[in-house]
């Protein structure tokens, strides 16, 4: 067992991470050891990105012990990027973490700098010369590579940079010189979030928190109006909106509500807020208040003006798509769908069920029923199909004259078939099956009931093949 | 709205099921801002039911948007809704707006929320067996919200049995074998068109106490009709007493007033 991580303490008292247990504990027979638990780091490191979210939407993890904050236009809101660096590293240490914090023009100079340098803050354009001082292990290469550097005699970044990149190019490959350039500020860094980017975001901070719920729903009223005017001047309207809830003591709650089209009335926003905060099955708890709310709009699109209300019939469908978005906030996206038709032939798959909100793009159409046909599908299918009990049949290809199904023993007095349907073999589910089709029958019963059953198999290579309840017709 | 859309409110008043001999019993149809109750002759006959408000909201919506709303264990009991199976009765998948609710209370909370939004052509709420939340009062409201927004709000309900409640209607509805297919090519004992045979077990206007055996024509969107009777013996299978709508109506004096040239039905 090995040391992984240290206390202040512990560094002082000369230990370092890689030295075994054995070794530590000889020198200071008093060490309080503790097992490495990733997990719970990772959710500190989550539940510390969280509380960051309060400075800016764009929180990068750097895992494991890392984070990264875009803070471009939001430090003025702190009274600098000095007050900002100050208040986190208070507000971290208050919650019991060290941190070392540094602000930079590029985001893998200001990695670099907290995790070797001794710098706070970069002035802008002088990223390259801050990393001069720092170790290779700054370019986070392969330990191998590293090494290779070392022996050669270049122990800084300063060194490498000095001398021509084609060089280190050759030897360690293009994406040395691509971390060089990344480090010293010269070439853009990619960004990846842990949440999306908002596309508009409004915040409200409180000098007291708030804990009452008229007090956040006030809130909320106000930020929504303020987002819907904004969207306004955009001519766009948000088809997604998220509202975290910053507590006081660092915990954040979001709630998301979707639409079906694009939104930019305050009043159906706000309602469906509202909906979602009713009916959460863990009701939002405020503790001892919020001191941060923020409303973010994560998808919009492009809304010319408000339909007018003359119009009767657009007005309607915007009344039902009003309450397909309610229903779905309240009993979730999931649970209100439509169904879209599929290009199948397979009837298990010929309807999908989607959200109601969500564009399957489909070619298919729903097959027109011919004229003066009974219909040919049931109107209630079982997923999956039920088993069912052959109490006499016609061999080898003829329907069911008597069958139990449930326990129940069924009389069949009209019967259409079969209707073979062939298992879809170049999709992979399909692809193992041994049935080399269904025999799909119309069955009614003496009491007029109406079933689809099918044979798996056929009646010449199985002395008995399974029959299997599929729907029922009206 | 209603003025808007050039149709008077008397003519809104009921909707015409299809079938002339029940129509000329009910007066011309069912009231369309009701509360109306289908159930089945046991579960197995719920697909009956089901197809049968299917049909009813069909009649009375023109081509607007339905909203169905079903428990769970309906449909992990019965089977799962079948869009091309709709089809195939004259309901394009396209007007529907499925909600899967989880419980009882879920069921009506949504029922309600639908039933609220009047450019909806119908509301089918399929609630299992007997919700505890599924009483006088809750029905009360259901057709309260129908009214107000001048919609049919049909309650499917399976595995259920009568309990007091303010529907207009109620029915019960089986399968019954088909009719010999005419002019087809395929087997002749082929299964038919769908065929039910419903009784009026109940009726605000007092024409209770019928049934009748019809096909649904999807070509025509109406019912043929096969057979009538007077009330059958099928209707003594159902369990549970009728209880009439007046037998709660005292603390609400002013439902009762409304209702109160009814109050002979149940």
């Amino acid at each position: 067992m090995r040391l992984v991580a240290l206390s202040r303490q512990a560094k002082r008292a000369g230990l370092a991470t890689g030295i075994s247990l054995a070794d530590a504990r000889a020198r200071i027979p008093d060490l309080w050891v503790e097992e490495m638990d990733h997990i719970a780091d990772a959710a500190l490191l989550d539940a510390v990105a969280d509380d960051c979210d309060r400075v800016t939407p764009i929180v990068m993890a750097d895992a494991p012990d890392g984070l990264t904050l875009d803070i471009t236009g939001c430090d003025h809101l702190f009274g600098g990027e000095a007050q900002l660096r100050l208040g986190l590293s208070r507000r971290l240490r208050r919650a019991g973490l060290h941190t070392r914090t540094v602000i930079a023009g590029a985001p893998d100079t200001a990695r670099a700098l907290a995790r070797f340098g001794q710098v706070a803050i970069v002035p802008p354009g002088a990223e390259a010369a801050a990393v001069r001082t720092l170790p290779i292990a700054a370019l986070g290469l392969a330990e191998k590579d590293r090494v290779a550097i070392s022996r050669a005699g270049l122990k800084t970044i300063g060194a490498l940079a000095d001398r021509p990149s084609q060089l280190f190019a050759s030897r360690f490959g293009e994406e040395m010189t691509h971390r060089l350039r990344r480090l010293q500020g010269h070439a853009p860094a990619p960004l990846t979030p842990r949440r999306p980017i908002p596309m508009l975001w409004l915040e409200r901070r409180f000098a007291e928190p708030i804990g009452r719920s008229e007090h956040v729903e006030a809130a909320l009223s106000e930020l929504a109006q303020e987002a819907c005017a904004r969207l306004g001047e955009r001519r766009e309207g948000g088809r997604l909106f998220e509202a975290c809830f910053f507590r006081a003591d660092g915990a954040v709650r979001r709630i998301l509500v979707e639409t079906g089209r694009p939104m930019r009335d305050p009043a159906i926003v706000l309602r469906l807020f509202r909906e979602r905060l009713d009916s959460l099955a863990d009701p939002i708890d405020p503790g001892f208040g919020f001191d941060f709310i923020r409303l973010s709009l994560l998808a919009t699109e492009t809304l010319a003006s408000l339909q007018s209300s003359l119009d009767g019939r657009a007005a309607e469908e915007d009344q039902v798509a009003d309450l397909a978005d309610r229903l779905s906030t309240r009993f979730g996206a999931g649970r209100v769908l439509r169904f879209a038709p599929e290009n199948t032939h397979d009837p298990a798959r010929a309807a999908r069920a989607v959200p109601v909100s969500f564009n399957p793009m489909t070619s298919a159409v729903w097959p027109a029923p011919a004229q003066g046909e009974p219909p040919l599908r049931p109107t209630q299918i079982f997923d999956p199909p039920q088993p069912i009990h052959i109490r006499l049949v016609e061999v080898p290809d003829g329907p069911p004259r008597r069958f139990s199904w449930r326990k129940k023993e069924f009389d069949v007095r009209r019967a259409e078939g079969p209707e073979r349907i062939a298992p879809e073999w170049w999709r992979a589910s399909d692809a193992g099956s041994h049935t080399i089709g269904r025999d799909y029958y119309r069955i009614e019963d003496v009491e007029g009931r109406r079933f689809w059953l099918f044979r798996a198999g056929d009646y010449t290579t199985d002395a008995s093949p399974v029959w299997y309840l599929h729907g029922v017709f009206a | 709205m209603r003025l808007e859309r050039g149709s008077s409110p008397v003519a809104d008043a009921r909707f015409s099921i299809g079938s002339s001999a029940i129509d000329a019993v009910l007066g011309g149809g069912l009231v369309r801002g009701a509360l109306h109750e289908v159930f089945a002759e046991g579960m197995a006959h719920e697909p009956a039911a089901a197809a049968f408000a299917i049909v009813l909201a069909l009649r009375a919506s023109g081509a607007k948007p339905i909203v169905w709303v079903r428990q769970d264990f309906v449909g992990l009991e019965m089977g799962e809704i079948y869009a091309p199976g709709l089809a195939e009765l004259g309901l394009s998948p396209d007007r529907l707006i499925m909600v899967r609710a989880r419980d009882g209370p879920s069921v009506l909370r949504a029922g309600e929320e639908a039933a609220r939004c009047p450019p909806l052509g119908a509301v089918l709420i399929e609630p299992w067996g007997n919700p505890k939340t599924l009483d006088l009062v809750a029905t009360r409201r259901l057709a309260l919200a129908a009214a107000r927004s001048n919609l049919p709000v049909l309650m499917v309900r399976a595995g259920g049995t009568p309990t007091p409640s303010a529907a207009a209607s109620r029915w019960s509805v089986r399968s019954a074998p088909s009719c010999q297919l005419s002019g087809r090519q395929m087997e002749a004992d082929a299964p038919g068109h769908p065929c039910f045979i419903a009784d009026l077990l109940r009726d605000r206007a007092g024409a209770a106490g019928r049934g009748w055996t019809v096909e649904w024509n999807r070509d025509r969107l109406a019912f043929t009709d096969i057979h009538s009777t007077g009330i059958s013996g099928n209707s003594a299978a159902l369990p549970g007493d009728l209880v009439p709508i007046a037998a709660g109506g005292q603390d609400h004096p002013a439902d009762a007033n409304r209702s109160g040239k009814h109050r002979r039905a149940g």
